[in-house]
């Protein structure tokens, strides 16, 4: 059995990472393994919910494009993937990746795959953060003597 | 989840689903015809019929109820992966899949309004096998034809309710028949 927690963090990474990245990190793995559509890639929507300061009430914040893709290795381990936007490659590589982690190729998948996506995604985070702090302004009121 | 309950969903699901769709209305125009339908492969004790319908018709806007047998963590992992439908007793589902006897009495199922008799119930009724019996008249049958049905009284009820009532699908294998409330049935 595969923790959980772990599971959901490389899901999440695989949903929000973009799919040109994953792409060109895929080329990187030495041979793609045989696999089986259980669910063949197919494009829906999600609504995206949301609460204000995490203690509102909530609200459909909109829909969002969601492709999901369920598939099997030969070996039996399923996989699912479910990414943003209308990419099926996309999808399908996301799941391969998912029932990879579940197998003896982990730690091959997560050194080539994971955590440098993982990196990637954390660099763009950061320099954006970087950029909205650089026009950060603070407001101060000068002392104006009356009293 | 097993992984033998996400297996058996149509391969081609936009084909796969356009022939079982045709195949599903052909026999419910036709009553006492008898079609064959494949591509889906549900867990047991559901048969494959059945299991074709079910994805060909059931959505997350479909409540489903099992009855008997049918009511067990394969099936329903096996629904719920591959079409979404939800659940529920039988007074509200819009279709009850199970063996006649456990799906008797029938009056539990919704009918329809009167300004909406479509929302009705339909029942895919799990069988042994498909054959002639029963005399069957109505709209979609030239003179008359013939199918077993496992009781007759509850058939003219149903038929007396129109435009109100339920509709019959009849499932044995991969063999799929149909008996729609228009349909009269003869002893």
């Amino acid at each position: 059995m595969v923790d959980q927690t772990a599971r959901k963090d490389w899901m999440s990474l695989l949903a929000k990472a973009p799919a040109g990245v994953l792409a060109e990190l895929w080329q990187g793995m030495e041979d793609a393994p045989e696999f089986t559509h259980l669910r063949a890639p197919e494009i829906g929507a999600a609504m995206v919910r949301g609460r204000m300061g995490g203690t509102g009430a909530p609200f459909n914040l909109g829909e969002m494009t969601v492709t999901r893709c369920s598939l099997q290795l030969g070996c039996g381990t399923v996989g699912h993937g479910y990414v943003q936007g209308r990419d099926k490659a996309h999808a399908e590589r996301a799941a391969l990746v998912d029932a990879l982690m579940q197998t003896e190729a982990a730690a091959q998948t997560d050194m080539v795959l994971l955590q440098p996506l993982r990196a990637k995604m954390a660099s763009v985070r950061t320099a954006r953060a970087a950029k909205a702090a650089a026009t950060k302004v603070d407001f101060f009121t000068m002392a104006r003597g009356e009293d | 989840m097993q992984a033998e309950v996400l297996q058996g969903g149509f391969a081609n699901a936009p084909i796969d689903a356009a022939v079982a769709f045709r195949a599903a209305m052909q026999v419910m125009a036709r009553p006492g015809c008898i079609e064959t339908v494949s591509g889906g492969t549900p867990p047991a004790p559901m048969s494959v019929a059945a299991g074709v319908l079910v994805l060909t018709l059931c959505d997350p806007e479909t409540p489903v109820h099992l009855a008997g047998a049918l009511d067990c963590q394969p099936v329903r992992d096996w629904i719920t992966f591959h079409t979404g439908a939800p659940f529920v007793d039988a007074d509200t589902a819009m279709f009850a899949i199970g063996c006649w006897e456990d799906l008797t009495p029938v009056t539990r199922f919704a009918i329809g309004t009167p300004e909406y008799p479509d929302r009705s119930a339909t029942l895919i009724v799990e069988c042994d096998a498909l054959g002639e019996g029963h005399r069957l008249s109505g709209p979609g049958i030239k003179d008359t034809a013939s199918l077993a049905l496992p009781e007759v009284e509850v058939f003219q009820n149903n038929a007396l309710l129109f435009p109100l009532g339920l509709d019959f699908f009849f499932c044995a294998g991969d063999q799929v028949a149909a008996l729609p409330r228009t349909t009269k049935v003869e002893g």
